[in-house]
């Protein structure tokens, strides 16, 4: 244990997050003067190696910078490549990328409640160990999860880096009748998802407040998810939207005054993206099912301008999104009639093509440059967690301190605070392709010791 | 009577995606069944309890491609009485093993504003290639079954009953219409292992070799046959140097 008034505190490997993260605190005085996420992913090089492949490959390379929501990195590359070429696949394929997508969601979201962030709430280890208290509730959720994976692996083959999405579209599109026969999984999983946000809705949320922008996608006339406009909604409640071919010009890498750390940011203001985002941009679009499940938990009506800025309520706003990602799947699968070809076809042009998507984290941006053969000249993944982590830090510098000026917490108390000021954020780390220059330059021009015991 | 001391499960993670150790959080139906078997001691992803070793079966995911890594792989086996590696990257390398045909500096410089700061080895390499492993479960991802399969055989004492066979007999055990020979499409399925259940031929596009090679393979042989069905010299190199390059490499120059 360090001197309480003065200490540095690290944790070497964060747990119930997807990837290898590390979070180091310094305490000065009693002032919180660093608060850090660390990223010690080893890099992977997706964009160096993406150069010279073919336009046709993205969706099935890029599935695997992460294993947690590979659909959202087949979306978002197929959308940049496709909007390089200049096509715009048939309606009916848009809407089977989008009921995969929804197969994502569910499947992701109730991962993230059950497994992941629920425990921090009930005081427990991991979900397993939430299921010696709390097995109706862990089962449940296993059950709409498995829900999720049950479209994903109707539609794209398995659930972990889908098989069947190709440029343009599909290989195979499904018949009627095999997308009919989820109805049933999917029904009772919608009333679970329902039964869900009710138990989350009794959780114990601590105050807090996110003053970070909020970037979402906005769709015209429903919640976005595989497709939409950068949309902004700012602290001072002002609202705007950018073209997406501007995105590298608003959502810049930059240094902050006070620290080495380059952090992602929009208009050189921190910013946020994910649920919180999405339910504060387009909110008003969900469903009314999901609507009112979202005022019956205490979110507010998002009609009314229901905004929702607290990181420990993400969970209520992930569930009231798997209502409605169920319900949509639902509608999808109802008005469903199969494409005339399960893929349009995407001749390669020479050119640049942008494409973002609401990956279940927040917004995947994708950039492709190809020649006139379709071979890709450069690549540019722009992952939610990279964005993300201005504002996670953000967090972690406000929960440290204000357990520091109230009541000086010990080390274990203050980690545990901190790893759940992380974890609201449901922060990807395997798809930190940005971020190992950022640990880099930090730690070697910061002066601070060097990060040891890594895992 | 003496009561049989629960086994230890542990799962690390190295250079990858997380979506083999998902795979495990994917057995939703015998996730908690599974637990009732095992006592996890070390699920990062999963548990923030952490229980030091010897664990009594390890699942590897992930390559090695830093120095760190290169020295924890070793703590990791001496912690570990059986140690099973699982996916791509863990037994061939994966998909960050394209670098092992590149200049890993020009990477570097391609994707960081900086890379003289970041800390990379010049290859991705399997954990084989720097520790003895009781088991390799390939697949990119794994496939569930078989990741049930290999734990319950170590549960049991016994070996896992897993093929080498090729993905071609999975297709014709699901009556999967050939698609190299129905409709001239590119498949990797002759020569790549079995474990997928024939997956992309069930949805009409050829195998792109996720597996990694099958046991016993003739991958030149193969060779002549890509080229009938339409990919120039350049498509091929890329078909087969993509998630499990450096293993079908190797076949290829043996």
């Amino acid at each position: 244990m360090t001197h309480r008034g003065s200490r540095v505190l690290h944790v070497g490997a964060l747990s119930r997050v997807e990837g290898e993260g590390a979070l180091s605190l310094r305490v000065h005085d009693g002032t919180v003067t660093e608060a850090r996420l660390e990223i010690y992913e080893p890099p992977r090089f997706f964009e160096a190696f993406l150069r010279g492949r073919s336009y046709t490959e993205p969706p099935d390379i890029t599935a695997r910078v992460c294993g947690i929501c590979p659909v959202a990195y087949q979306m978002s590359a197929c959308a940049a490549v496709e909007d390089a070429c200049g096509v715009r696949v048939d309606p009916r394929i848009s809407a089977l990328r989008r009921l995969l997508y929804c197969g994502e969601w569910i499947e992701s979201q109730t991962l993230h409640i059950h497994l992941l962030h629920a425990p921090d709430f009930l005081g427990r280890a991991g979900a397993v160990d939430l299921a010696r208290t709390h097995r109706t509730e862990v089962e449940r959720g296993l059950r709409v999860k498995k829900a999720g994976n049950s479209l994903m692996e109707l539609l794209g083959g398995r659930a972990i880096h889908p098989v069947n999405v190709r440029l343009g579209g599909f290989h195979r599109a499904p018949a009627p009748g095999e997308l009919r026969a989820l109805e049933p999984e999917l029904k009772r999983a919608l009333d679970d998802a329902l039964d869900i946000v009710r138990w989350v809705a009794g959780f114990d949320f601590p105050d807090a407040r996110t003053d970070a922008d909020l970037l979402a996608l906005a769709a015209s006339g429903t919640y976005a998810i595989e497709t939409g406009t950068p949309t902004v909604l700012r602290a001072d409640g002002t609202t705007g939207s950018f073209p997406l071919r501007d995105f590298t010009q608003r959502v810049r890498e930059t240094h902050v005054p006070h620290s080495t750390a380059l952090h992602s940011r929009l208009d050189g203001r921190t910013h946020l993206t994910g649920s919180l985002a999405r339910f504060a941009v387009s909110g008003h679009l969900l469903s009314p099912l999901a609507r009112q499940a979202a005022v019956a938990a205490g979110l507010g009506d998002p009609r009314e301008g229901a905004v929702c800025r607290n990181p420990y309520r993400s969970i209520l706003v992930r569930a009231v999104e798997v209502v409605y990602a169920l319900e949509e799947a639902l509608r999808i699968i109802t008005a469903y009639e199969p494409p005339a070809h399960p893929a349009t076809e995407v001749p390669p042009v020479a050119g640049t093509g942008h494409g973002a998507t609401e990956a279940p984290r927040g917004l995947l941006y994708h950039r492709y440059a190809l020649d006139a053969r379709g071979i890709v000249t450069d690549a540019r993944m722009i992952p939610p967690t990279a964005q993300n982590q201005g504002a996670i830090e953000a967090d972690l510098r406000r929960v440290a301190q204000r357990a520091v000026s109230e009541h000086d917490p010990g080390d274990e108390e203050l980690t545990d605070l901190c790893e759940r000021a992380i974890r609201n954020h449901d922060p990807c780390i395997s798809c930190s392709t940005h971020f190992l220059d950022l640990r880099i330059v930090r730690t070697s021009t910061d002066g601070a010791p060097p990060l040891g015991g890594h895992g | 009577m003496t009561t049989r001391r629960t086994p230890t499960l542990a799962v690390f993670k190295l250079a990858s995606c997380d979506g083999c150790q998902l795979t495990l959080l994917n057995c939703e139906d015998e996730l908690l069944a599974l637990a009732g078997e095992v006592k996890v001691a070390h699920f990062l992803e999963a548990s923030s309890a952490v229980e030091p070793g010897p664990y009594d079966l390890t699942l590897v995911e992930g390559s090695i491609t830093t120095p760190e890594d290169a020295e924890r792989i070793h703590t990791i086996r001496a912690a570990s009485r059986r140690l099973v590696t699982i996916g791509a990257c863990a037994t061939a390398g994966g998909v960050q093993a394209l670098r092992n045909f590149a200049d890993v500096d020009d990477y570097r410089r391609v994707v960081y504003a900086h890379p003289e700061y970041v800390a990379t080895l010049a290859t991705s390499t399997p954990v084989s290639a720097h520790v003895p492993v009781d088991f390799e479960l390939r697949g990119c991802p794994i496939d569930r079954r078989q990741l049930l399969e290999v734990i319950t055989a170590y549960l049991a004492g016994r070996k896992p009953d897993i093929p080498g066979h090729s993905v071609c007999f999975e297709c014709k055990r699901r009556g999967t219409v050939c698609v190299t020979v129905a409709d001239g499409t590119p498949c990797l399925g002759p020569v790549t292992h079995a474990g997928c259940g024939a997956l992309c031929p069930a949805y009409r596009r050829g195998c792109f070799g996720c597996f990694g090679p099958a046991a016993t393979v003739n991958l030149p042989a193969l060779i002549p046959l890509l080229r009938r069905d339409g990919l120039d010299e350049d498509a091929v190199g890329r078909f087969l140097h993509t998630f499990n390059a450096a293993a079908f490499d190797k076949e290829l120059k043996p």
